[in-house]
Order: C-alpha cells, then structure tokens, then sequence
C-alpha cells in the first residue's frame, strides 16, 4: 500500500485498484456458486495453485451499541476463505459467508485475476460484469416489492382537501 | 456392574433408533426438506441462527429437523456446532443505518424520513386460521413500486441531531470487546457483554421480562421509535489481503427504543435508550431486547433498582436457555448414588424418629 512515486492517475493508483477488488468482490460474495461457476467456465483460466486451501470457519459478527456507539459481539457466522497464486505471480483472496469453500477459491480465482493487467479487463467483462447486473437486479426487485408497502399518509390529505 | 453397562448401552441404542423412527414419522407423508424449512419456516431459522448465536440458514434448518421442531434442542446444536469450526475473527462493526431496508416502521413519527415501509409483517392480519393455507395455495406475485432513492435515516439519529436524546456510547480506545463466549459472565457487566447475552437470550425469558417491565417491575415509559429489518453488509478485515474484505450481507432486525427522560442541573433534559438487535427478522426479540437493555441501565441512570428486569446478574444468569435445559434437564440423568444416599439418610433419620417417639411412648406408659 505504500504510495507510488509515478505519476499515475487516481484511477490507477494503488487505492483504486483495492476498490475495484473490493468492488469485484462484494459482487462475487452476493452470486451464486453456480452462476461463478458457469461464467467461469466460459473464459481462459490462467495456470494457477491453491496458496491456501478452501476452508470453513466462523466470524463473530459485531453490532453497535445503539446503532452507531461502540461495538459489541452480536453472534457468529459460517464462513469460507481461500488463496490462489497465479503462475504470473498475482495472489487472490476469496472470503464468503457460507460454508461453500468452492466459492471461496473461486473468488480468490477471480481476485487474482482482478489483479492481472492481462486478466482484468476479461474477467470484469465476462464474470463480474453479468454477475452485477443480476445482483443489482434482485436488489431492484426487492426494493420495488417493498417500496410498495409503503405507507403514504399524503394521499389522505389530499382526497381530503 | 457390568452388566447393568451393556444394557443400558443398548437400551440407549435402540431408543436412538426409534427417536430417528419417530423423527422421520409416517413414511408415506414426503420427508421435509431443508430448502423447505429454512424457505417456509423462515422464522423459526431466523430464531434458531439468534439464539444458537450462528448465522448460516441451511444448519440452522438442519438443527430444526434434527430436533423435530423442538427450537431449544435446535439452538442447543447450533450452538454446539460451532465448537467444530476454527474462528478467523471479529467482522467490522456492520452498520444498519446501511441497511437494505425491507420493514421500517416508527411508532414515534407518522412522517420519518424514508417513510414508514412496513414489509412482510403480521401486523394488521386478522389472527385468524387461513384454511386456503392448508394445502395448494399459490400467493399472488407481490406488488411493486417505484423505489425511493431516499435515505432511510435511523430515528435516533433524527432526535440525536436536536440533542433530544442521549447519543450513544462511543468506544473506549483500546478496551477490548467483551466476549462472554471466551471468558465466563462476571459482575457488574459492561453494556457490550450485556448486549451480546441478551441477543443470544431466549426470546421467551426476555418477553416476559421486558412485559414485566411495561406493567410496572421496572417501569422505563418506551416508544419504539424505530424498527427496521433488511440485509446489511458484512465486512471483515483480513489480515492476508490487508484490507477489509466484503463477505456478504445479512439479514438483521434492529429496535431502538425511546424511554422515559432524564436531566440534571447540569445537564439539559433528553429521552434515553434500549437496544435491540439480532439476526433475522425477530421482531418481538429485538423490541423485548431492547426494552430489558434500558432496564438494565437502572443503576448507570440514577434509577432504583427494584425489579427483576433491573437485576442484571439475575436477567444474565438466567437468559440462556441452552444454559438453563441443562441444569433442569439434567435431573432426567441417572442420580441413583445420590438418590441412594439421600434415602439412606433418610431412613436413618426415620429410625431415630420412630425410636424416640417408641422410648415417649414407654415412658409416658411407665408414668
């Protein structure tokens, strides 16, 4: 993470690519399994080895007293993580909630070829890219199906005035 | 010795055999699946991830299948399951003024900003045994509507912004988290490790409670001010990729609760607080949480504590319902050596009895 002397632009830097990973990630955490699996299998893999093998484990998940004072330990979770080297050289990290550790190496899989120059632009387009839209997609569904549940008071007072 | 040893081990055997019998019931009725459970009694899950304090659906189904329904015995392996799992560590602190709300309710302001949005909710239902339910029925696809892209602010945060209410606690720099699940309760607890007993408590103990409380045990005068449930991100720091890495999102409910007010002459007036939160959609726990968390802040607000829902060590100690089936269940566990004691004393003492009453009896009869 340590600041880079050339001039690169902020959508270059070091901190841009942590957001894209992380952006990479999220996306790849909410997917299926399956559906990683499948877009996976319709592009190149590069060469790569399990730096760390797929493994199951917990996290104590950690609220905030009164939603926004200091934290406390509300209760745990399953989760799964991974490693993978490139034989470029690039090293993926893949973390879910779940006990599919499949999932887990696969988005180490893609972290790492998030990280490639030669990968990125692909693995954006082919996975990530169509994982995204269906993300987004049920997140609209379920923001429509509850918007209308809402209640609007206003309508009373104008059939009223 | 011995032999009594081999009979019980197939007794056991063998009533294990039949539990799985009964479990499965009559064969000719389908077998439930996990999908259908953790789909169609999505609560009971939500309440089996609380209170086993472990968030994963599909085990939280499986302990509910395994247990016949029996939600203790269901939580209990919940619980137990996570002794087999290695624990990486502790999320980021999730933030549910974030959240992707699905329920949003105020009880304290007709107009909150982001409006009251009141989900999948029993509320307004008539409590009424629905016979279409029994069999067949195909729900209506749900409404939609144009989505706000308004934010949802929490109410606490809208009344803090005035000082109307007491903001909350903020973090004490390097105290660590108190983590009853590392090291056993002791007393006074701080709010933390209260908050984190009473969010895997029994829903049941802390209903009771907090009902006590509103019938006047420790009354707090509460508005819900805020109920929201909806899925929430999660984050985790992860030491090898040396950022904070997104792993999901969960389903949470949170309550904040509004109570009574209080001021000093050093201080201006302003309401105070209870907390809930837990995983899921678990209303009643949450709203119970909350209002047993501003019971239990009595001593902290200058207020005597009298009642049940004030005494922490009692609500702590007794929370646990994990906890509490195995001290009143084990009574069911072979006492014969203590038992066997017990009535020898007990025989003796009679014989003492029977010969002090024989030797009055003598000598009233010689007088």
């Amino acid at each position: 993470m340590s600041s880079t002397t050339s001039s690169t632009t902020s959508s270059t830097g070091p901190d841009s690519k942590q957001a894209q990973r992380k952006a990479a990630m999220a996306v790849l955490a909410h997917s299926a399994a399956a559906d990683i699996a499948g877009l996976l299998a319709a592009i190149a893999v590069p060469a790569h080895e399990n730096l760390r093998e797929p493994e199951n484990g917990l996290v104590m998940v950690r609220g905030r007293i009164g939603g926004d004072g200091a934290p406390f330990n509300l209760g745990e979770a399953t989760v799964s993580r991974a490693a993978v080297r490139l034989a470029t050289g690039e090293v993926g990290f893949g973390y879910t909630l779940g006990r599919d550790a499949q999932k887990a190496r696969m988005i180490a899989l893609c972290d790492a070829m998030v990280q490639s120059a030669a990968l990125s632009g692909e693995v954006e387009a082919k996975v990530i890219a169509p994982l995204r839209v269906a993300v987004n997609a049920e997140r609209a569904r379920k923001a429509a199906e509850t918007a209308a549940t809402r209640v609007d008071f206003y309508t009373m007072v104008r059939g009223e005035g | 010795m011995y032999v009594a040893v081999k009979g019980g081990e197939r007794a056991i055997e063998n009533a294990h055999r039949l539990l799985a019998h009964e479990r499965r019931g009559d064969r000719d009725v389908p077998e439930v699946t996990l999908a259908q459970i953790s789909e169609q009694l999505a609560l009971g899950v939500d309440r089996v991830m609380t209170e086993g304090s472990l968030y994963d659906r599909e085990l939280a189904a499986l302990a509910i299948k395994q247990a016949r329904g029996d939600m203790i015995e269901a939580i209990f392996l919940a619980r137990a399951f996570r002794a087999t799992l290695p624990r990486f560590g502790a999320t980021e602190p999730v933030n549910t003024g974030e959240m992707q709300v699905r329920r949003r309710i105020s009880s304290t302001f007709k107009d909150v900003p982001g409006g009251q949005i009141l989900g999948p909710t029993f509320d307004y239902t008539h409590r009424l045994l629905d016979p279409q339910l029994a069999e067949g029925f195909v729900p209506d696809q749900p409404a939609t509507a144009e989505a706000s892209q308004a934010a949802t602010p929490r109410v606490t945060d809208i009344l803090g912004r005035d000082g109307l209410i007491e903001s909350s606690p903020q973090a004490d720099g390097d105290a660590p988290v108190g983590d009853l699940t590392r090291e056993p309760l002791s007393f006074p607890a701080d709010r933390d490790l209260r908050l984190q007993n009473l969010a895997r408590g029994d829903e049941g103990f802390l209903l009771a409670l907090g009902y006590s409380t509103q019938r006047g045990y420790g009354r707090n005068h509460p508005f819900a001010g805020e109920i929201r449930f909806g899925e929430v991100e999660v984050e985790f720091f992860a030491e090898d990729a040396g950022f904070a890495v997104p792993l999901g999102a969960i389903e949470l409910t949170e309550c904040q609760m509004v109570n009574q007010f209080k001021g000093s002459t050093t201080e201006a007036p302003c309401f105070t607080r209870g907390y809930g939160l837990a995983f899921g959609q678990s209303e009643r726990k949450t709203m119970s949480m909350a209002l047993v968390d501003r019971a239990l802040r009595a001593g902290e607000l200058g207020e005597e504590a009298v009642a049940p829902a004030q005494d922490e060590e009692f609500v702590m100690s007794h929370s646990d319902n994990v906890q509490s089936t195995g001290f009143v269940e084990h009574l069911k566990l072979p006492h014969y050596v203590d038992f066997q004691s017990e009535l020898g004393l007990l025989r003796k003492l009679r014989q003492e009895f029977a010969e002090a009453n024989e030797a009055v009896a003598m000598q009233e009869a010689a007088e």
